[in-house]
């Protein structure tokens, strides 16, 4: 079962910890079975020749992607990155700084295909992938949440994530996959969600979302299409956001915003899933997979525009890869993405951020808010890792910063920032990304979410914080489970479309305020 | 010519084709190796132009480094730009004439010995006593600064003390290794050595982690423009996987609209 731990006491000031060996040791989170493995194309347990599957696989991973070979080459061991990941900082385990983990695999890259490494393995640091690697590389690439904050700190950009991703694909292929990603992926390739939630189900969800807002604004019909042909917006949200507290309250935010721009929308129950962890499993093939039912799910409904919810790892899929992987944007030349790309609508970005838009109609006046609704709460945002550093909103340089903050500030009247050094793009990770939000993993997720969590509590302290804002619905169930371990209240986590929701004024009202006006004039 | 002299020309060109072979070979795999999707790190450019200045400030000034490390950019700074200056003046070495009045410039360019010495010696302390280094460090990383540290400080005894080499001969040696009009070498020991290890240095330059030269021109987290949704970027070999519908989950979850 899963081992007790202490949970890291928060200290005023974030400080480089003194290296603790071994204290993260295990043997990683639950592995994944025939069940799940082999509808992804794994192999159901470990290989028999699994080194030379290994290697070989090694081979043709670093001969497709140029980051992998160039990060593989090019580090000099200078140590900047040691200091920079949460993991590490909260947990003390040198296994856990950047480059340490990258070694892990770099040592065995080094004896197998480096001439030092094949002569003099002592020398460089090249190790064997024998039994105990492998463990290492199981446990310990399974406490990396992707989140990139080492390559911003690296002098040659060397993306930690990237070589997570290869390692997990390695691990995969040899037949060591980790349950709680794949069985996921499983549910979403074959129902359309992570949750593996059926249509009939979905669509009970979503009437009872309606009528619960039509009590709540006294009878403003707020609808949630589901599968509605024509409509002009396809929303992919992540299925999180159905069911899930907070999340839940930020979809509720987004039908009122698209109520109040009157447009006609839609969410579609053959892609009624955001979130792509082929991405956290570093699989080209799944990933593409799983975006390929965005594209027949916006083919089919005939959308003009294709526009994605609040979700971090979603965003950057959507955003950095849809048109790579799927087309979905502009100069795919095969016949479905010719067809998607005459049926958009390219006065738009393709596909386009709930904030982009939000914040589209907010500078065009299109929405109005009581800010007063808000006023008990100050605010702080958590920029998500995917969105601060591996995507943009609006088009402008640091657009993805800037953007989710005025729209909140345009709802609150309370906002302030955590220490520039944990926003941004040097935005600590919630502890739960890259496939870690599982409960067999929850040691690491409490102690990578100390560095967040310090900083929360510092403008706690000093501002009076008592709101954490997100766009991510990993960060905000994560936040929800570890807020409670540091001594804050568990329901401070909100979607930032839910202080929107708090805020808006709805039609009745809005043709009140409107009169008001025409009276005053 | 002496034997130790016709020793160390062959070693010059066999280490010479060695660096040669080796980076051209390492280029041409970075080259060829496609980057299959954006990945782009923030901040990041949103334009062509944004990167070449991003390429630019890395190289120059070791921006990210400078975020990250204060320390470790300042020792690493002032290596490589001490480095870069000796270096240069290291060409009057190779000319094979009398030298341009250019090359008064570099004259006080021999002090950048001390600077280079200097970071040098701020990272080997550093990967002693810092633990998270000392942790990450192989015999290798300490072996390479060791031979920096032993080519600058021989560099330096001939240049700053009494030891002085003769410089003609120096200058008709490593300028006829350029004209092929092969001289013999002083036989210092301090000048051995120094040149010794600058040959070796040079042979593994294409098979160690010196390989940061190239690959920081190669890093797609560096060198990508952030405009994945205006512009479709693929590798060839996920296009042709695309085309021939080839994925082995075609087999398994079906055929893809
Ligand atoms: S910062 Fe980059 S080069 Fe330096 S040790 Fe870390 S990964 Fe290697
Ligand atoms: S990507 Fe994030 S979690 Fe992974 S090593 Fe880097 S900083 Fe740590």
């Amino acid at each position: 079962m899963v081992k007790e731990f202490d949970i890291p006491v928060l200290p005023t000031y974030l400080e480089t910890p003194k290296l603790k060996e071994g204290v993260m040791d295990g043997e990683g989170p639950f592995k994944s079975t025939q069940e799940f493995q082999n509808p992804l194309g794994f192999p159901g347990e470990k290989v028999d020749n699994w080194q030379k599957v290994a290697i070989d696989k090694i081979g043709e991973l670093k001969s497709k992607y140029r980051s992998l070979q160039v990060f593989l080459d090019s580090c000099v061991k200078c140590g900047a990155c040691t200091d920079k990941c949460h993991y590490f900082l909260g947990s003390s385990d040198p296994k856990n700084m950047p480059v340490a983990r990258q070694d892990l695999f770099r040592s065995v890259y080094r004896r197998h295909f480096t001439f030092a490494g094949k002569y003099f393995p002592k020398l460089v640091g090249a190790k064997e992938l024998d039994n105990d690697m492998l463990d290492d590389w199981y446990n310990y690439f399974h406490q990396c949440s992707q989140c990139r904050r080492c390559s911003v700190f690296c002098p040659y950009g060397i993306d930690t994530a990237e070589i997570s991703m290869a390692a997990r694909e390695v691990l995969d292929v040899v037949g060591i996959g980790q349950k709680y990603c794949n069985q996921i992926l499983g549910k979403a390739l074959t129902i359309g969600n992570n949750l593996g939630l059926p249509e009939p189900a979905l669509r009970d969800t979503l009437l009872d979302l309606e009528e619960e807002i039509e009590e709540e604004t006294g009878g403003v019909a707020v609808k949630y299409p589901l599968d509605q042909k024509g409509a002009e917006i396809l929303l992919i949200t992540p299925s999180a956001d159905f069911f899930a507290e907070p999340h839940i309250d930020g979809l509720i935010g987004y039908g009122k915003v698209f109520h109040q721009d009157g447009v006609s929308w839609t969410l579609s129950s053959y892609a009624s899933e955001g979130a792509n962890f082929g991405m956290f499993i570093g699989s080209y093939d799944v990933m593409r997979k799983a975006a390929l039912r965005i594209r027949k799910a916006a083919l089919d409904l005939e959308v003009s525009r294709v526009m994605v919810g609040e979700c971090g790892h979603a965003w950057r899929v959507a955003y950095s890869f849809w048109n790579t992987l799927s087309g979905v944007g502009v100069g795919a030349a095969d016949e479905f993405s010719k067809k998607l790309q005459d049926q958009l609508d390219h006065r738009y970005p393709q596909p386009q951020h709930i904030i982009e838009y939000t914040h589209d109609l907010i500078q065009r006046g299109k929405l109005v808010f009581d800010k007063s609704a808000n006023d008990d709460r100050t605010v702080t945002f958590h920029d998500s890792c995917n969105v601060a550093r591996a995507t943009n909103m609006g088009g402008i340089l640091g657009g993805q910063f800037i953007l989710p903050r005025e729209v909140i500030k345009a709802v609150c009247n309370n906002y302030v920032d955590m220490e520039r050094s944990t926003i941004k793009e040097s935005t600590f990770c919630c502890g739960g990304g890259g496939g870690l939000l599982t409960d067999d993993l929850m040691e690491i997720r409490v102690k990578g979410a100390m560095p967040r969590m310090q900083a929360l509590k510092t403008v706690e302290k000093d501002n009076g914080v008592n709101t954490l804002a997100a766009i991510c619905a990993i960060c905000k169930s994560q936040f929800s489970k570890v807020l409670p371990k540091f001594d804050f209240d568990p329901y401070m986590i909100v979607s930032v479309h839910q202080l929107v929701s708090e805020a808006i004024i709805m039609d009745k009202r809005k043709i009140e305020v409107q009169e008001n006006k025409l009276e005053a004039d | 010519m002496s034997v130790i002299s016709i020793f160390f020309t062959a070693l010059f060109y066999i280490t010479l084709i060695v660096f040669f072979i080796g980076m051209v070979k390492k280029i041409y795999q970075f080259g060829i190796t496609p980057a299959p999707l954006k990945i782009p790190i923030a901040p990041t450019p949103l334009t062509q132009k944004g990167v070449v200045m991003r390429i630019i400030r890395e190289i120059v000034l070791f921006e990210s480094l400078f975020r990250s490390n204060k320390w470790i950019w300042l020792f690493g700074w002032l290596f490589h730009i001490g480095l870069l200056l000796i270096l240069i003046r290291h060409m009057r070495y190779f000319w094979p004439d009398d030298l341009p009045d250019i090359f008064l410039l570099t004259q006080s360019f021999k002090y950048a010995a001390f600077v280079m010495v200097f970071g040098l010696i701020g990272l080997m302390l550093r990967r002693i006593f810092v633990e998270r280094i000392r942790y990450i460090s192989a015999p290798s990383d300490y072996l390479m600064l060791i031979m920096l540290l032993i080519i600058g400080i021989s560099g330096m005894i001939m240049t700053f003390t009494s030891n002085h080499t003769d410089i003609i001969m120096v200058k008709e040696f490593a300028s006829g290794l350029v004209s092929f009009n092969w001289k013999n070498l002083p036989t210092e020991v301090y000048f051995l050595i120094h040149i010794f290890l600058v040959f070796v240095l040079m042979a593994i330059f294409p098979i160690s982690k010196l390989l940061h030269m190239p690959g920081i021109f190669f890093s797609p987290t560096l060198n990508q423009v952030d405009d994945a949704r205006s512009k479709r970027h693929i590798a060839p070999w996920a296009l042709k996987q695309e085309q021939e519908h080839a994925t082995r989950l075609e087999q398994i979850l079906g055929k893809d609209e």
